[in-house]
């Protein structure tokens, strides 16, 4: 426990642990004598001496409302009303109380920073033959460094040489290793767990994904909440009226019962629920924790307030390419009566060797039989339509519909969820291909998890035809669908939903590829798949490191748990003051309740806030 | 200039008044106190940036006397 400390806390648990002792022996001291009074004085001097001092020289600056005054007051006030133990019990456990509170703060801060442990300590350099350890600041674009199994990758390259496992927990919280060999890029705060790895570094430290994620999320609480706002907006004016009120309880009805003994100590039970402390820091800390177990996730979210949006959320638009599907094309069905599938496709990627079309890449990426530039004796493109080719003798014409309209061909119509490449042979139809973009296997299961987590209406957007777009709607369970839009028609689509406010906030998700400008529109922007993309990681709100959607219902649901936290955490201590504020104005409730009402609360909090989030 | 500065300060409602007593410094175009990562964010002239500084130790250590700022 020790070592969890700072210096600060070390001193004062020992001052109030000796406080304690003779705070003890003081309460056995015969009643009403010398040695009692002095035993009491000393616990006072040494647990409060500080307290005291700050409250000299704050009130000297014009601080009037200073916790260290208020307490300082009451606790004198009371002395003066020779109630002795009671004096010195309110500071002694106010102190315990400040203690336990900072001890609580600091241990959540260093369970935090911990979990974002990324920051390399050092890269290793080949120097002369030798290799050197240096500072990943020292090493510049171009170098070639070493990674040893079991270190952490300090800057973002490419790979030149060696395989190993990588370890990318600590950014994307995936716990399967990815595997990585020659030519494949690496990125700085993963571990490289099993093999040697030579590394040709990209991007200086400073740009490296390790800085620009450490810097997103130790900026992300800056953004305040609305509730944070509230709360530091009610302390303003909280600690002023509640001293007020121990003014007029103290003067008022003394004068007019003459009861001053009675009414001054109840004014002094005011003076300590007066501070402002549990309140103000049980909010700022339900957030932090809330952004640090979304970051163990992978989840980056940019601040509190998107926190707050995104636990709001009723409407969620999709981009369709990349976001709902993989956005590679893959050819997804062949069909032919005459070949079988390896012959046919070989025939198709002959036919569209020349071309530089994504379609006749894709074909070209699927056909596994070597392809002989003098196996093609002539090739003819027809824009819009196709290829036509000799090959070994015969014309092929590949292409779509209107190319084999053209040569009077009847061909069967696809599923309508991608382009469509047909085959004739001398004039006679042969076969076709689908070519089409895959739906990522987990996007069924994640819409369905958005729904259950609260989300009324899901939309998508995209530049592709109605069909495959109403197709893509149809299996991952979409409820709105607007297809063939131009990447700035997207802006405009998604602030005519925004218009429509009663309907909810409203979020996007998109790849940050060409969807920028809509991530930033909407209320809460979230870019997925984001390891490596910096465009994806500027323009979001929130970033999700992996490529996987289900960690949007997982970010929603630790947003909802977050606030519900905070606004416990309001709730209880506010209550519990105004509890005592009455309490202690009816005479029912004393200083041990008030000292409670102040530090008890505040470590209450914290520790909702910590152990909640922790599950 | 913007910069991030790691500060010492105790507790949550001092930062909340520091933060609003920075942000009045003349030349200071914003200042967020972060209590939680102990960090203060300062926005401010660039020419007159040490001055200025200057001008948030004083004011931090006026409403909290253990604040420390290392710059």
């Amino acid at each position: 426990m020790r070592n969890t400390m700072t210096k600060k806390q070390q001193k004062m648990l020992k001052r109030i642990i000796l406080s304690v002792i003779l705070y003890v022996c003081a309460f056995f001291a015969p009643n009403g004598t010398w040695s009692e009074a002095i035993l009491f004085l000393a616990t006072y001097i040494i647990i409060a001496y500080d307290v005291i001092l700050r409250a000299v020289k704050n009130i000297g600056h014009g601080q009037v409302f200073d916790e260290n005054f208020l307490m300082a007051v009451a606790s004198i006030g009371a002395m003066c009303l020779s109630a002795f133990s009671e004096a010195v019990a309110v500071m002694l456990f106010y102190q315990i109380g400040e203690w336990f509170q900072s001890y609580a703060v600091e241990r959540s801060r260093r369970s935090i920073s911990a979990m974002m442990d990324l920051r390399p300590d050092h890269a290793n350099i080949e120097r002369d033959g030798t290799l050197v350890q240096v500072d990943p600041y020292e090493i510049s674009v171009g170098d070639r460094i070493v990674v040893q199994p079991g270190e952490k990758v300090p800057l973002d390259g490419i790979v030149t040489d060696g395989t190993s496992s990588l370890d990318t927990s600590a950014l994307t919280g995936e716990s399967v290793p990815r595997t990585i060999r020659e030519g494949d890029q690496i990125y700085s705060g993963c571990i490289n767990q099993s093999g040697l790895l030579k590394v040709q570094v990209t991007k200086g430290f400073d740009d490296s994904t390790v800085a620009k994620i450490l810097e997103l999320v130790e900026n992300a609480s800056d953004r305040k909440s609305k509730s944070e706002d509230f709360i530091t907006k009610f302390a303003r004016y909280y600690t002023p009226i509640v001293v007020f009120s121990a003014l007029a309880l103290g003067l008022i009805p003394s004068l007019i019962t003459g009861q001053w003994h009675t009414w001054v100590y109840r004014a002094l039970t005011f003076l300590v629920i007066s501070c402002p402390c549990a309140l103000v820091i049980s909010v700022p800390l339900s957030f932090f924790g809330g952004i640090g177990a979304a970051s163990k996730h992978g989840i980056l979210i940019k601040g509190s307030n998107y926190m707050e949006t995104l636990s709001d959320v009723t409407r969620i638009v999709f981009d369709k390419t990349g976001t709902l599907t993989k956005g590679t094309f893959t050819v997804t069905d062949v069909q032919s009566d005459q070949y079988d599938r390896k012959t046919f496709l070989h025939l198709l990627a002959l036919a569209e060797s020349h071309s530089s079309h994504p379609i006749a890449k894709s074909i070209l990426e699927a056909n596994k039989e070597p392809i002989h530039e003098s196996d093609v004796d002539s090739v003819e493109e027809i824009a819009g339509h196709g290829v036509k080719a000799v090959i070994a003798g015969h014309t092929y014409a590949v292409g779509n519909q209107k190319l084999m309209q053209q040569l009077g061909l009847n061909v069967p119509a696809g599923t309508g969820m991608g382009t469509m490449v047909y085959a004739a042979q001398d004039g006679r139809y042969i076969g076709y291909a689908e070519i089409a973009d895959t739906i990522k296997p987990d996007s069924k299961d994640a819409i369905q998890e958005m729904k259950a987590a609260g989300i009324a209406k899901t939309v998508m957007l995209t530049g592709d035809s109605q069909s495959v777009a109403e197709a893509v709607a149809a299996n991952v369970g979409i409820d709105e669908v607007h297809a063939q839009l131009l990447p700035g028609d997207k802006v405009d689509c998604l602030e005519s939903m925004m218009t429509n406010e009663t309907e909810g906030t409203l979020a996007f998700v998109g790849d940050g590829i060409n969807d920028a400008p809509v991530l930033t529109r909407a209320d809460v922007g979230i870019a997925m798949g984001a390891l490596g993309s910096d465009a994806a990681i500027e323009a979001a709100d929130v970033v999700l490191m992996n490529d996987s959607l289900k960690d949007i219902p997982k970010a929603i649901h630790i947003s909802k748990k977050t606030l519900k936290i905070a606004r416990q955490n309001i709730v209880f201590a506010i209550g519990v003051k105004v509890l005592v504020l009455i309490l202690g104005a009816l005479g029912i409730a004393g200083m041990w309740a008030a000292v409670f009402a102040d530090s008890g609360v505040a470590c209450l909090c914290v520790l909702n806030a910590m152990w909640c989030l922790k599950a | 200039m913007k910069r991030a500065m790691k500060i010492e300060v105790d507790c949550a409602n001092c930062a909340a008044k520091i933060e609003d007593a920075v942000s009045k410094i003349d030349g200071v175009h914003s200042a967020r106190v972060n209590f939680m990562t102990q960090k203060l964010i300062l926005d401010a002239d660039t020419d007159r940036w040490n001055d200025i500084l200057e001008e948030v130790k004083k004011t931090g250590k006026k409403v909290d006397s253990d604040f420390e700022l290392n710059a």
